[in-house]
C-alpha cells in the first residue's frame, strides 16, 4: 500500500450523494476481519448488491460506463464511524483519489494514512465535474500532487487544493508516520522526564 | 488567555514537525477488538513492541454476545477477533479485561468507571465515541487503526491542532429533558458536519447542572456533529465522581492531582475560534426521524417539509424518509414501534437504567414490543442488581442481557429485523446500523421507556 503518489490522470466514478457515511462505504458486518486486504470487494456493499447477493445494476460501481481511479462524491463524504476499514475498502478497490467538496475529519486522515488522496474542491467545481462526467463518462481528471492542482480535462478548468505539507511529503515518498515517530524516541523520553 | 483544550494539548506536545503536524504524547490508549488487530499485526511486521505497555488497556466489547458469555462465541469471525485481542494483549504485555471479567464492558463506560480516565489526560482509542471521556476534562478523540499502531509503537500520535469551539447552554433544563436530549438538540441545530474540524468545549448553566454520567452522554455524541471531540471543564461534580475509584490518585497524590485539576478550565479571556449559544428552555425530549443523528426534533414537533431545501439536500432527505417509512410534515407521536434498545456507550450507565425504571416501574411492557436491556458494563449490571432494578424490570416484562455494544451496531446477534422500528438509546441511526433494513429512532432512556410501555412513540413527560 505504500505507493508513491505524483501525478494521476484518470477517468472518474461519480457518486453524487451527500453525507455518504462510513457505514455505507463499508457496513459494520465486514469489520470482523483481522487483516487489511480484501475490503474492496465489499465497498458500498449494500448499494452494490441486493439481499440475495445479486448486483444492483443501477449502482455506479456496477455500471461499466464508469471506471477509473478517482471517486467523485457529494458533500460531507466519510461521516460517521471512524473505521479505517472504509479507507482500506476505497484503497483496495483501486481508488487513489477521492474528490468532494467536504470530507469528514477522521475519514480524511484515514485516507491519507492509506495513500489515498482526498481532494477538496469548491461546490462549483464539483457540480461542473459531475456534469462533465455525465456528458462524457470517459472524460479525464488530472490530479497533480506536487503542484496541488486538480484539472477537469473536459472543461480545462483547474483548482488548487490544500494538503498538509508533511502528508504531501509522505505520499510523494511512500513514507509512513511510524517510520517518522520511531526516529524520535529520545524526544519522547525527554518529554516524559520533564512532565513527571 | 488559553482555552481548556489548549492547556491540555500544549502540555502534551513532544515536538512539532516543521510545517507539519504535532507529535502529541498520549496518556491512555484504549483498544477494542475491531480496530486493533491490524495495528498489532503492523508492530509484528516491523518487529517492534509497545513503548509504554502500562498506559494501554484492552477489552472486547463490539462483538461480545449479550447472552451466554461464559460459552465460546458461536460466530467464528467474532470469536477470531475477540481471541486475537486476548492473544495480542498477552504477547505485548497489556492489561486486558476479557469477556466475563468483572471489569469488562464497553470501553467508554469502563474507562471513567474504573478511574482510568482522569482530568487533564490525552486519551485515544480506535473508536469515534472516544469523545465520551472528554466529559471528565480530558482531551479524548477517536483515531484510525494506523494511528492506533502509532500509539502502540511510540505512545505518541501525529496530529494537527484542531480549532476550538465553545457551545454554551444557558438556563435550566425542563422536566424530562436529559443530557441525551441536549445532545440531539445540539446536533439537529449544528447538523452532522457543523463542528467538523473543531474540538468543542461545552459550557453554561445547563451543562454545569448535568451529572457526571449525563456529561459523558453529551460528550459521547460530540462526534455526531463532526467534532474531533467534546469536553467539559472538571468541577466538584467531576472530582466527587472520581474520588475513591480504582486507579484514581489517593492520599497525597489526590491532593496534588486535585490542585492541578482545578486549574483545568478556560481562562476568562480565552478566545475560541467559534462560539455558539443555545437556550436550555427551548429543548424538549428529542427523537430522530431520519438516517443521521442530525435529523432530530422535539418529540411534539413535525418532520420538516422539503420546501427551501437544495436539490441535492432534498434527494438525500427523501431517500432517508423513504428508508424510515415516514412522510415530510408528519408527527411521530402515536406511531407504533417494534423494538426498544437501552444500552450503548451513550446511555448504558446506571443513571440511564434508573431513568428507564422511573417510567416502567409498576407498568407492563407493551405486548408487541421486544426490549433489549443491555448494561454498559458488568459494574453497571452489578449496580442495577444492587438497587433492585433487575426485579423491577423483570416484573414489568423485561429481560436484562449481558454487557457489550450489542444492538448499537449489531455486530453480534442483536439485530433489528428489516423494516422494524426501534427506539434506541444509542448514538447512530444510519441505514442498516442496527441490522440490514432496521429503522432506528434515537432517543433518551425516558423516551425509550415511554415507548416500551405504551408500544407507540409517546411524550415521556406524560408519565412524570
Ligand atoms: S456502544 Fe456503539 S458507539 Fe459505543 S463503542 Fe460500542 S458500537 Fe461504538
Amino acid at each position: 500500500m505504500k505507493t508513491k503518489f505524483n501525478i494521476l490522470t484518470s477517468t472518474c466514478v461519480p457518486l453524487p450523494l451527500e453525507n455518504v457515511d462510513t457505514d455505507q462505504i463499508i457496513p459494520a458486518r465486514f469489520l470482523k476481519a483481522t487483516t487489511k486486504e480484501g475490503f474492496g470487494e465489499n465497498l458500498f456493499r449494500d448499494w452494490r448488491y441486493d439481499k440475495q447477493g445479486h448486483k444492483i445494476e443501477s449502482f455506479v460501481l456496477n455500471d461499466p460506463t464508469y471506471g477509473g481511479q478517482i471517486l467523485v462524491a457529494g458533500k460531507n463524504f466519510g461521516s460517521g464511524s471512524s473505521r479505517e476499514h472504509a479507507a482500506w475498502a476505497i484503497a483496495d478497490y483501486g481508488f487513489r483519489v477521492v474528490v468532494s467538496s467536504f470530507f469528514a475529519d477522521i475519514h480524511k486522515n484515514n485516507e491519507l494514512n492509506n495513500f489515498v488522496l482526498p481532494v477538496v474542491v469548491t461546490e462549483g467545481f464539483l457540480a461542473e465535474l459531475f456534469e462533465s462526467i455525465a456528458q462524457n463518462p470517459k472524460m479525464e481528471v488530472e490530479v497533480n500532487l506536487p503542484a496541488q492542482t486538480i484539472t477537469n480535462k473536459a472543461t480545462g478548468k483547474s483548482e488548487s487544493f490544500e494538503i498538509n505539507s508533511y502528508k504531501k511529503l509522505c505520499l510523494e515518498n511512500g513514507l509512513d508516520d511510524i517510520d517518522f515517530l520511531l526516529s524520535n524516541k529520545d524526544k519522547i523520553t525527554a518529554w516524559e522526564n520533564a512532565s513527571k | 488567555m488559553n482555552t481548556l483544550f489548549d492547556k491540555i494539548w500544549d502540555a502534551h506536545v513532544v515536538t512539532t514537525v516543521e510545517d507539519g503536524p504535532t507529535q502529541l504524547y498520549i496518556d491512555r490508549l484504549y483498544c477494542h477488538e475491531v480496530t486493533s488487530p491490524q495495528a498489532f499485526a503492523g508492530l509484528r511486521a516491523r518487529g517492534i513492541g509497545c513503548l509504554r505497555p502500562e498506559k494501554i488497556i484492552c477489552m472486547p466489547d463490539h462483538n461480545t454476545p449479550t447472552h451466554d458469555q461464559d460459552k465460546p462465541i458461536e460466530d467464528e469471525v467474532s470469536k477470531t477477533q475477540v481471541d486475537t485481542l486476548t492473544k495480542n494483549a498477552a504477547d505485548f504485555g497489556l492489561t486486558h479485561y476479557g469477556m466475563m471479567h468483572p471489569k469488562n464492558g464497553i470501553i467508554h463506560v469502563v474507562g471513567p468507571e474504573r478511574g482510568l480516565t482522569l482530568p487533564g489526560m490525552t486519551i485515544v482509542c480506535g473508536d469515534s465515541h472516544t469523545s465520551t471521556h472528554g466529559a471528565m476534562g480530558a482531551v479524548a478523540f477517536g483515531i484510525g487503526t494506523s494511528e492506533v499502531e502509532m500509539v502502540l509503537a511510540s505512545q505518541c500520535i501525529l496530529q494537527s491542532k484542531p480549532q476550538t469551539m465553545r457551545i454554551t447552554i444557558d438556563g435550566k433544563l425542563g422536566k424530562g429533558v436529559t443530557a441525551k436530549d441536549v445532545a440531539l438538540y445540539i446536533i439537529a441545530k449544528m447538523t452532522t458536519s457543523g463542528a467538523t474540524g473543531y474540538f468543542v468545549e461545552y459550557a453554561g448553566e445547563a451543562i454545569r447542572s448535568l451529572s457526571m454520567e449525563g456529561r459523558l452522554t453529551l460528550c459521547n455524541l460530540s462526534i455526531e456533529m463532526g467534532a474531533r471531540g467534546g469536553m467539559i471543564a472538571p468541577d466538584e461534580t467531576t472530582f466527587a465522581y472520581i474520588r475513591g475509584r480504582e486507579n484514581a490518585p489517593a492520599g497525597d497524590d489526590w491532593d496534588t492531582a486535585l490542585a492541578y485539576w482545578k486549574t483545568l478550565k478556560s481562562d476568562e479571556d480565552a478566545v475560541f475560534d467559534c462560539e455558539v449559544t443555545f437556550c436550555a428552555e427551548e429543548i424538549e425530549p428529542m427523537i430522530t426521524y431520519g438516517t443521521n443523528p442530525g435529523m432530530g426534533m422535539g418529540i411534539t414537533q413535525h418532520i420538516p417539509t422539503t420546501e427551501q431545501m437544495s436539490e441535492a439536500g432534498k434527494t438525500s432527505f427523501i431517500k432517508s424518509l423513504e428508508y424510515m417509512g415516514f412522510a415530510p410534515g408528519e408527527s411521530l407521536l402515536g406511531k407504533k414501534i417494534d423494538y426498544v434498545f437501552i444500552g450503548s456507550c451513550t446511555n448504558g450507565r446506571i443513571e440511564d437504567f434508573r431513568d428507564f425504571a422511573s417510567i416502567v416501574k409498576g407498568k407492563q411492557k407493551a405486548d408487541h414490543v421486544v426490549a433489549w436491556i443491555v448494561p454498559g458494563s458488568w459494574e453497571v449490571d452489578r449496580q442495577l442488581r444492587e438497587e433492585g432494578l433487575d426485579a423491577l424490570f423483570i416484573e414489568a416484562g423485561f429481560e436484562i442481557r449481558q454487557p457489550g455494544c450489542s444492538a448499537c451496531l449489531a455486530m453480534n446477534d442483536d439485530k433489528i429485523p428489516a423494516g422494524k422500528y426501534a427506539v434506541s438509546t444509542s448514538n447512530r441511526n444510519f441505514e442498516g446500523r442496527q441490522g440490514p433494513g432496521a429503522r432506528t429512532l434515537l432517543a433518551s432512556p425516558l423516551v425509550a421507556a415511554a415507548a416500551a410501555v405504551t408500544g407507540v412513540i409517546t411524550d415521556p413527560r406524560t408519565f412524570l
